[in-house]
């Protein structure tokens, strides 16, 4: 479903991405793990389009994305949720996923009807979906952290993304809300039949739900597997595992 | 139809009563308020709701002012005419600049779209054979049918409310909302699948039109025009008349505009230190009602529901 072949990214002569290969199939849970700095975030950027490639190619469903707008990448079925949270704050929480069902059906350009009218029901659904149908009308930058990250999520699927990346999903969250938000991820992605790509720092996260991990370190790919076989990488061990853990 | 629908339409019946008073001062504070009112609103699209801190949006006010003037004068073009070529080429002028400016964000664009507006202010002020340079264009007669300050009144009330008619339609729909996204936070609105710069283009070139539409009715408002309507203090005043009324709020700039101009009225008769009382009411009001004059009234919850 996405190839990233060679994919080179440097800022002011520091390489963050550096020559990366790797292909993620359709239907996959991949994880991308690696310490602060390994260039996971950079990595994202360079797949989703906010970033412009150095060199190499990036292929989505057969599609040449390599020089495609973040928009048009959007469009083509990839959806997103950023480490630091990224929702409209002022606006509530239902406005949030209806204006991205609003971007997806394409209603956007429409300057005379109200808002209000458009796509109640499937905005419905989808908070119901992330589990936040009590707080429609809330003020989406007063809600806690945890439920800011799972309106990310509801933005992200409003856009029916075949591909889901997620950086951090659990980031800043309590143990009790990681539990919460990782169950959550789980059932979506089975229940839309979605791929999932996302990095994440918890181990015992990237373990539980992984089928294959990457490991990145240095700006360079060390190790990809099953998590077994990236628990028992001695090289994974020895950059990764080994330090601060 | 709603309580706030309701609250205009009384506003709006009142406005049209005001020459009523026959009072040569009101008719000229109101038609001035109804003008600056469209202005600021005019900018609070890019401000307000793009969140693009616009600070050269006199560009399209003078433009609007000296297009309508010149087409009359030099071209003998009919006034309504005129005053629509005013309008569209506003929203040109908006859209050439704006090409430019949302290729830059924050300080850069701010100082980018100052940098145009005075780079527009230098071509009026130079050139003399057309604009009359820093004399200006003095003696526009009212058009036709509209020779009297009362009828002036009338004629820019009917522009103003349908103006804000459109605007306010256009900022409840898809549309206004994919804006407040952008507001919020650009990154997001651009991986919901919007062409974030393609909406804020289109923000610039409406907030042109309608800047240009007031800029036109200022212009034979006053029978004259000079280069200062274009001079960088004009964008600043509309961006203070903007915070002043609120800009999370439709119709705030507009109360901030008739706020101030009511107040300047007021204190120049006493003192010619409006700019000292001017600046010491925008930093008490930036410290202690960030939401402007609205989003006070809003906070307290004086308006039962608030368009956002």
């Amino acid at each position: 479903m996405l190839t990233v072949e060679k994919v080179k990214k440097s800022f002011d002569g520091f390489v963050a991405v550096n020559g990366v290969s790797f292909r993620v199939h359709q239907g996959e849970i991949c994880s991308i793990i690696g310490p602060n700095g390994a260039g996971k975030t950079t990595l994202f950027n360079l797949i989703t389009g906010h970033l412009p490639a150095d060199e190499g190619k990036l292929t989505f469903k057969g599609m040449d994305i390599t020089h495609l707008r973040p928009y048009q990448i959007c469009r083509l079925g990839m959806g997103r949720s950023f480490q630091r949270t990224n929702i409209f704050p002022r606006l509530t929480v239902f406005q949030n996923i209806q204006a991205a069902v609003l971007a997806h059906r394409g209603k956007s350009f429409n300057f005379y009807q109200p808002v209000e009218s458009f796509f109640q029901e499937e905005t419905q659904v989808l908070l119901k979906m992330v589990g936040l149908q009590d707080y429609a009308e809330t003020i989406s930058g007063s809600l806690s952290y945890g439920f800011q990250k799972q309106l990310e999520l509801g933005i992200s699927l409003a856009s029916e993304p075949e591909l889901l990346l997620l950086d951090e999903p659990t980031a800043g969250m309590s143990a009790q809300e990681t539990h919460h938000t990782i169950e959550l991820i789980g059932r979506i992605t089975r229940e839309k039949g979605l791929t999932l790509l996302f990095t994440e720092h918890d181990m015992e996260v990237v373990f539980s739900i992984s089928e294959r991990i990457m490991v990145l370190h240095q700006g360079r790919l060390i190790a990809e597997g099953s998590p077994e076989e990236v628990r028992n990488n001695p090289d994974v061990k020895k950059v990764y595992l080994g330090e601060g853990r | 139809m709603s309580k706030e629908n309701w609250f205009l339409i009384v506003i709006i019946m009142l406005l049209a009563l005001l020459p009523l008073s026959e009072s040569r001062f009101y008719i000229f504070l109101g038609t001035d308020i109804l003008i600056m009112g469209l202005f600021a609103v005019s900018l609070n699209l890019l401000l307000g709701y793009t969140g693009l801190v616009s600070f050269g949006q006199a560009a399209y006010f003078g433009v609007g002012a000296y297009t309508c003037t010149l087409l009359m004068k030099k071209a003998s073009i009919a006034f309504p005419l005129a005053f629509i070529g005013a309008a569209i080429f506003g929203a040109i002028i908006a859209f050439i600049i704006g090409f430019f400016c949302i290729r830059l964000t924050k300080i850069y664009f701010a100082m980018l779209t100052l940098a145009f507006s005075q780079i527009i202010w230098a071509i009026v002020f130079k050139w003399n054979s057309l604009t009359g340079g820093d004399n200006g264009i003095i003696g526009i007669p009212f058009p036709q049918h509209l020779d009297s300050p009362t009828r002036f009144y009338y004629f820019t009330l009917v522009i103003v409310v349908c103006s804000f008619y459109i605007l306010r339609k256009a900022m409840d729909s898809p549309f206004g909302r994919m804006l407040t996204t952008i507001r919020e936070n650009p990154e997001r609105t651009e991986f919901i699948g919007i062409n974030v710069k393609l909406f804020q283009l289109f923000a610039f070139m409406l907030s042109g039109f309608f800047a240009a539409i007031a800029g036109a009715l200022f212009g034979i408002f006053n029978h004259s025009i000079f280069p200062d309507l274009l001079f960088w203090p004009q964008s600043a005043e509309v961006l203070i008349m903007a915070i002043l009324g609120g800009m999370y709020s439709f119709f705030g700039p507009l109360v901030g505009a008739a706020v101030m101009l009511y107040l300047r009225m007021l204190v120049t008769s006493y003192t010619q230190y409006w700019p000292l009382i001017m600046g010491s009411i925008l930093a008490l009001l930036l410290f202690f009602f960030p939401g402007g004059i609205v989003g006070f009234l809003k906070s307290q919850r004086i308006f039962a529901r608030g368009n956002r």
